[in-house]
């Protein structure tokens, strides 16, 4: 049973192959492909956390980017109302204004006026005391030689009738 | 990877069945129909100084033999020296053909001009090994002729003047005093393991080569498949046991693995580059042991010795009779021994069983057209059921080779951190190498049937 004894002469060749092919294996072989497993297996890895990272990365820069816009319109729509405020409060100022300077013209008016009735009594005034005192002359000519005592007391009558 | 080993001991069971079924269905039929079917069996898993040409029963493809003279020379020569082709008439069938008979191999010593010669021996017990042969003197060759006429042992089929007696080689009427030399030929056996070992460089180098050329990109087709194969070894079996001893012993199990596998698979091969019966030849096996031995023992920790000499067991049991010291160190040599042995006999179990099949189909030729018909087509179905499992058992021998291996030396180097995580784990790897074992007992009877 040649089988069941092992050969001197194969055990030796074996020993060689065996160990030959551990030997190149070893140092060409194994170490080579396990770091290059190794090395790929992190790279995925890797790759995996980076674009878990990126897709959160893009969330947070569209929910910052939304946060912006809101914030845009928010402000859009204060300076709509500040607008808004601004043209209202312009209008009520443009009023104001406008009314004042409707009183004042009114004013300058009232006084213009005011003036020229005076200056319309003032004539009419002198207007009446020269009529009465061309009158009265008339009347009391030569009675009367001072005029001016005489407009004087025409002013204080005429004065007493405004009054009254 | 616990579900996995369940599933590998439920097929390996199923293997226990079949194969002494098959084996005991064709153990009778020896010697029937003039086919001797022991000598083809042992014919085709044995060793051989050529190897076949494929479809040829007389051709061999020379190698060389390389033997050690009685006087210490060295000598080499081609294999086709030793025999010689021989047109004979066939008996039977009347029609010439050619048979290849053994020839003595003289060699001369060019510097001292001494003759050495060699013959292949084919009845004595060197059977199919090259020895080396001196003449007698003629009174010594008729004393050597008297005792092999009386000797009792002669079988009917071999001849007279060729029966061997101690010591003696008889051939074509002459005797030679023989001499078994120390041979380390360049047998069939040998070119297989190189051809096995060429194969896994290939194999192992395609990857490399393919890193250095496409670098990390993602490997396909057989480059993916080495990849997967050496992943599932590396990640499934050597880092998940050593942990953080993987990186150091892993080129070993890996190329274990690899070779195993190889090998087991150039021996499925029926022609030229395969059809060796390499891990079916205990003295593959039996190297392949003693590296797993030698490197679980070599490294071993001071732990490991520790539990040899002085185990973890009531006092009794170690102290004055060393009971458990015996059982330690007899279980250093078991462990190897049940590796070598498992391989062995699962891979030659395999041979031996599509060739038994085979070979029924020439038994049952005597018996008639049909019961030869028949035969044809159950062996030729059961031999290649036997031939896809035996693909099968390539593997898992292989896997469960490297398994243990992992498993011996993870147990070996073991720093033995905590004591109790340590029993188990202890524990569970016993388990584990017990029930493989059960396994082999049967493939074992069928060799033995």
């Amino acid at each position: 049973m040649e089988l069941f004894t092992p050969d001197f002469g194969l055990i030796f060749w074996m020993f060689i192959a065996f160990i030959i092919l551990f030997v190149v294996l070893a140092i060409w072989g194994w170490p080579v492909i396990l770091k290059n497993m190794d090395q790929r297996a992190d790279t995925i890895d890797k790759g995996v956390e980076y674009a878990r990272e990126a897709k959160e990365q893009l969330d947070n820069a569209r929910a910052e980017a939304q946060k912006y816009m809101d914030e845009a319109q928010q402000q859009q729509a204060e300076m709509l109302r500040e607008a808004a405020r601004m043209k209202t409060q312009l209008i009520e100022e443009a009023r104001k204004e406008a009314s004042d300077e409707a009183k004042k013209v009114m004013e300058a008016a009232r006084v213009s006026i005011e003036q020229q009735r005076k200056e319309a009594e003032l004539q009419f005034r002198n207007e009446v005391s020269k009529f009465s005192l061309d009158i009265a002359e008339k009347m009391v000519r030569g009675n009367l030689s001072d005029d001016k005592s005489h407009h004087d007391l025409v002013d204080k009558m005429l004065e007493e009738i405004k009054s009254n | 990877m616990r579900l996995l080993r369940y599933k590998l001991l439920l097929l390996i069971a199923v293997f226990g069945f079949v194969f002494p079924f098959r084996g005991a269905a064709s153990g009778g039929g020896d010697e029937e129909g003039g086919v001797n079917v022991k000598e083809i069996i042992f014919h085709h898993l044995g060793d051989g100084y050529g190897w076949e040409v494929p479809f040829s029963h007389v051709y061999r493809i020379p190698l060389p033999v390389i033997l050690r003279a009685e006087d210490g020379k060295w000598i080499s020569f081609s294999s086709h020296k030793l025999q010689e082709y021989v047109r004979v008439i066939n008996e039977k069938t009347g029609k010439e053909e050619l048979v290849a008979e053994p020839r003595i191999v003289t060699e001369i010593d060019k510097k001292t001009g001494k003759k050495y010669q060699f013959i292949l021996a084919h009845v004595s017990k060197h059977r199919n090994k090259v020895v080396q042969i001196f003449p007698l003197t003629p009174e010594e060759e008729a004393e050597v002729k008297a005792a092999a006429k009386n000797n009792p042992k002669i079988e009917g089929n071999i001849d007279e003047a060729e029966a061997i007696i101690g010591g003696y080689a008889g051939f074509k009427e002459h005797y030679y005093r023989e001499y078994k030399p120390l041979d380390i030929s360049f047998t069939k056996n040998v070119l297989a393991l190189f051809i096995a070992a060429i194969v896994v460089t290939a194999m192992v180098m395609s990857v490399v080569w393919f890193y250095s050329r496409k670098g990390m990109k993602a490997p396909r087709k057989g480059v993916g498949f080495m990849e997967m194969l050496i992943d599932f070894i590396y990640t499934g079996v050597i880092k998940s046991t050593l942990h953080d001893r993987a990186k150091k012993y892993a080129p070993f199990l890996l190329t274990c693995f690899f070779f195993i596998l190889v090998m087991n698979l150039v021996g499925l091969i029926v022609i030229f580059p395969g059809g060796a019966n390499l891990t079916g030849n205990i003295a593959i096996t039996l190297v392949l042991a003693i590296m797993v031995f030698v490197i679980t023992n070599v490294m071993g920790s001071k732990h490991y010795w520790k539990e040899i000499f002085w185990p973890d067991v009531p006092l009794f049991l170690k102290f004055p009779i060393p009971i458990m010291q015996f059982i330690e160190i007899f279980g250093i040599f078991t462990k190897p021994a049940a590796l070598c042995v498992r391989l062995f006999a699962n891979m030659m179990g395999g041979h031996m069983i599509v060739i038994t099949l085979t070979l029924l189909i020439f038994i049952f030729a005597a018996f008639g057209a049909i019961a030869a018909g028949g035969s044809v087509f159950i062996s030729v179905l059961f031999s290649i059921f036997m031939l896809c499992l035996d693909v099968l058992v390539s593997f898992i021998q292989a896997y469960v080779f490297t398994l243990l291996a992992t498993i011996f030396i993870s147990m070996s180097t073991d720093k033995g951190h905590g004591h109790d995580s340590h029993h188990e784990s202890k524990e569970t790897t016993e388990v584990k190498t017990e029930q493989p074992e059960g396994e082999v007992k049967p493939s074992v009877a069928t060799t033995a049937g």
